[in-house]
């Protein structure tokens, strides 16, 4: 008698480890989540390694990308960054901070028909250069731009 | 989960003018706490915006975008009225989707 009651126990708790897991993304969505976001070169430590891992390689350098961000940030934490492509064909958009612990910030994917304009906010550690690189028809392009952080926005 | 997305999405002359503000902590996992114990990392991996079942931009990102994330873009062809949805997933498998219509 006890010992039916103690598996049961056993399996029910085990089943509801197993639920709990998926619920909280490890065994479902997952493999999903995964899939879509590219964790090699977000863990990356260094720019060339972000842009080889992208599949960049040596981007050119484009004059005809436009970052619209302040020259000093004062709250690292919060640092506004707009990037305007006008390079025709333009399909992807990276956010890279060269000095952060991974560089490789953001990336938006730009179907056709959405401009290819974005603007959202970083987190900066440091004083550093930011690129903004940019797929077109297939090659790369890349722009950047010296941000001077008065207060870093990691490490808290 | 998390709190609703703010999303406001303006038409001017066949522009639809999206600006997002989620509500995350965007934990980057570099963190201490005051017991000198490392804060897990916590942040919103892939995002997406539809525009009637059409994708109109998708991103991925890392821990490095700030907290309460705040993200803007321009699509064309919107029209007042119309749905537009957002979603988000974030690297515990979280996720949110929040609709607005376009004015």
């Amino acid at each position: 008698m006890n010992q039916t009651r103690r598996d049961v126990l056993k399996t029910s708790s085990g089943a509801s480890v197993l639920a709990l897991l998926a619920a909280a993304g490890f065994v479902i969505p997952g493999p999903a989540v995964a899939a879509d976001w590219n964790k090699a070169a977000f863990e990356v430590k260094t720019v060339p390694e972000a842009f080889k891992a992208l599949g960049a390689g040596a981007p050119a350098t484009s004059a005809d990308i436009i970052m619209k961000a302040p020259d000093i940030a004062e709250n690292g934490a919060v640092v506004p960054i707009g990037i305007e492509s006008k390079i025709p064909g333009t399909e992807s958009i990276v956010v890279l901070i060269e000095k952060n612990p991974n560089p490789l910030a953001a990336a938006f994917d730009i179907p056709a028909g959405t401009e290819t304009t974005v603007t959202t906010r970083v987190k900066m550690g440091e004083t550093s250069n930011v690129y903004a690189l940019v797929k077109a028809n297939g090659k790369y392009f890349v722009a950047k731009k010296e941000i001077k952080v008065t207060l870093g926005g990691c490490g808290g | 989960m998390a709190d609703p997305m703010r999303i406001r999405a303006a038409s001017k002359d066949g522009v639809v003018n999206v600006k997002v503000l989620m509500s995350h902590e965007m934990e980057t996992g570099q963190r201490k706490d005051a017991a000198g114990k490392v804060v897990p990392a916590h942040f919103i991996q892939s995002v997406s915006a539809t525009w009637q079942g059409k994708v109109v931009l998708t991103a991925q990102w890392g821990p490095a975008v700030s907290k309460n994330p705040f993200l803007e873009f321009n699509f064309k062809g919107g029209q007042k009225g119309d749905k537009i949805q957002l979603t988000w997933t974030d690297n515990k498998g979280d996720k949110r989707t929040d609709e607005a219509a376009i004015n």
